[in-house]
């Protein structure tokens, strides 16, 4: 009698302290995921904040114009700096790559969806995620070494170009372009494909006349996506493209990107100098332009069909 | 008939659009490993590198980036698991889960050149933690969280409700399911997604240049001492890493062998990068057989 009541008791103690505890560890749990997703928003905004500042009191501190700075191109690391050549040569390197990568990428991504849609995608699927994780210092090393001198022997120049600058940075991003692509295209419903066949159509009249304009906006988004990639690239194009600090008259010319110029500039500088705070001002147009490109991405997939 | 031949010449041309992606790959490969193998031996792998002298090795820079990598991953997995959780789990629709959102967005879309450059700003100037290890994985963390944190919301999304369920009918609290339920079944996914993210973290350099710094101290391997300055456990060290002594053989080297030296470098990195990418496929596709039950 004693005894039973003794274990209710203690049962009835287990119960509570058992529940009380589990009530901690659920606010205990709640806080932790609470305060990591509080950080991922703390650390977007530090970053946005902290090269807005030190972008932007390159106008304000040193008196440098903005409309100069965008616009003109002596780049000598005074007052009257203008940094339009490297803002050109990113422009430059980020369209050529994509002229490169897009219609490979893609004519890739409808092979392993399409065409040869068993082994295509056993094979191509490891060939992607390969590429992807190649480390940018390799592509740099491998145009250094095959591309530069390849070109020089064939083209003419010193090798060092905006034409090796798209060879290397379109193979970087062409990855990320058939993958995303290739997502796109196996999205499509297996039905409007085959109503097309159904109709006699061809498997490239499918292709062109149904797959393509259904897949569009996600297409357009894989090749925006690379885009991105191609302009905030640093140490590959920094590698092959020259660094020559001026407007290129071909493709064959040495030029110079954004993100070139600060990994060459920046240890060179002193801290605080006007040059230094030009090339902070460097750092926030890469990053406006990231935000542009993810508004660009936001507004296109917006229109997303399938 | 006509209408043949085109389709025709486009399924060729779309072949040769997959045979050149991988043809590009092929050579890519074969080329860094032919070139680069040869110049790779023991003593390569075992000396100090040298500045100007030939015969410079990479011992120190090898370690730094496995240094590196596991103080990135220290710092960024539970953050990155727990956002992840946030996201499949507390998130309501709204404001606030939009803002993360693009956050991570963002985040993931940075060039690392400028995640750099805000490790330089902000940890190795304002915190006055200077070139050094720990400076280098912060700006690292930057980088990688966002990954960390999509592939454990897209891991959790994949469990089956019914799992969560079953778990919250028997009347375990939610965080309780979280930690019991939902992450050892995502923990796979979230596994190889952790290792593909590793061999990234291995081969950035652009995040790197001006946060851990372009020199390294020869290592004293003898003194595990963290505050020793020779100490390989040293965090506040400037620390160059595999992946940056490539950049700057090749950009800045003055030694004669600086071909030899970039390009055993980089047969050593992809070889790591292979190593990784590699494990997170063959355990991604052990776990897929054992939960599919094929094979």
């Amino acid at each position: 009698m004693e005894n039973a009541q003794k274990s209710e008791t203690n049962n009835h103690r287990l119960l509570k302290k058992n529940g009380s505890s589990s009530k901690k560890n659920e606010k205990r749990g709640k806080a932790l995921v609470y305060s990591s997703a509080a950080i991922v928003i703390i650390a977007t905004l530090a970053i946005t904040l902290f090269l807005g500042y030190k972008g932007i009191r390159t106008f304000f501190v040193f008196d440098v114009s903005v409309w100069n700075f965008l616009t003109t191109t002596d780049w000598d690391g005074t007052e009257n700096s203008g940094a339009f050549s490297f803002i050109f040569g990113s422009f430059a390197v980020t369209f050529l790559a994509a002229l490169v990568a897009a219609p490979l990428g893609i004519g890739s991504a409808i092979f392993m969806t399409e065409i040869a849609k068993k082994w295509g995608q056993k094979v191509l699927q490891p060939v992607i995620e390969i590429l992807v994780g190649i480390p940018s210092v390799v592509y740099g090393l491998i145009g250094v070494t095959v591309i530069v001198p390849l070109l020089r022997d064939n083209v003419g120049g010193l090798g060092f170009s905006l034409l090796a600058g798209m060879i290397v940075v379109g193979v970087m991003i062409l990855p990320t372009i058939t993958s995303i692509s290739a997502d796109a295209i196996k999205a499509i419903p297996q039905d409007i494909k085959d109503a097309s066949y159904g109709l006699g159509a061809t498997r490239w009249q499918t292709i062109y006349k149904v797959i393509i304009p259904a897949a569009l906006p996600s297409l357009m988004t894989a090749i925006v996506l690379g885009m991105a990639r191609a302009f905030g690239e640093a140490l590959a194009v920094q590698m092959v493209i020259g660094n020559v600090k001026g407007l290129p008259e071909s493709i064959t010319d040495q030029a110079a990107t954004l993100t070139s110029i600060i990994t060459l500039d920046m240890p060179h500088t002193t801290y605080g100098s006007v040059h230094n705070s030009l090339l902070w001002s460097l750092g926030l147009f890469l990053l406006i332009m990231s935000y542009v490109f993810i508004i660009i991405i936001r507004f296109v997939s917006s229109r997303r069909k399938v | 008939m006509s209408r043949r031949i085109i389709n025709n010449f486009a399924t060729s041309v779309f072949i040769l659009c997959a045979v050149i992606m991988t043809a590009t790959l092929v050579y890519l490969l074969g080329y860094i490993l032919t070139n680069g193998l040869s110049n790779v031996d023991w003593s390569f792998l075992t000396t100090n590198s040298s500045s100007a002298m030939e015969g410079g090795g990479i011992k120190n820079q090898l370690w730094n980036s496995f240094y590196i990598l596991v103080v990135t991953l220290i710092l960024s997995v539970p953050l990155g698991v727990l956002g992840g959780i946030y996201l499949a789990e507390y998130a309501r629709p709204g404001k606030l889960t939009n803002v993360i959102r693009t956050s991570v967005e963002v985040l993931s879309s940075l060039p690392s050149i400028v995640v750099g450059m805000f490790g330089l700003l902000v940890f190795v100037q304002y915190a006055g933690l200077g070139y050094s290890i720990i400076a280098g994985a912060l700006a690292l963390t930057v980088f990688n969280l966002p990954i960390i944190v999509r592939v454990t919301e897209d891991s959790i999304r994949s469990v089956p409700k019914k799992q969560k369920n079953a778990s919250l009918a028997l009347g375990i609290t939610h965080w309780h399911t979280v930690k019991t339920v939902l992450v050892p079944a995502a923990f796979p996914g979230i596994l190889t997604g952790i290792l593909l993210s590793a061999g990234r973290i291995f081969g950035e350099a652009a995040a790197l240049l001006f946060t851990a710094g372009l020199s390294t101290n020869n290592l004293q391997f003898d003194t595990w001492n963290p505050f020793n300055s020779d100490s390989p456990l040293n965090p506040f060290r400037s620390a160059e890493t595999l992946s940056v002594h490539i950049w700057k053989v090749n950009s800045q080297g003055i030694m004669p062998d600086v071909d030899e030296i970039a390009s055993g470098s980089a047969a050593v990195l992809i070889l790591f990068v292979l190593v990784f990418n590699v494990t997170a496929r063959v355990i991604g596709n052990i776990i897929y057989n054992k939960i599919t039950g094929s094979k």
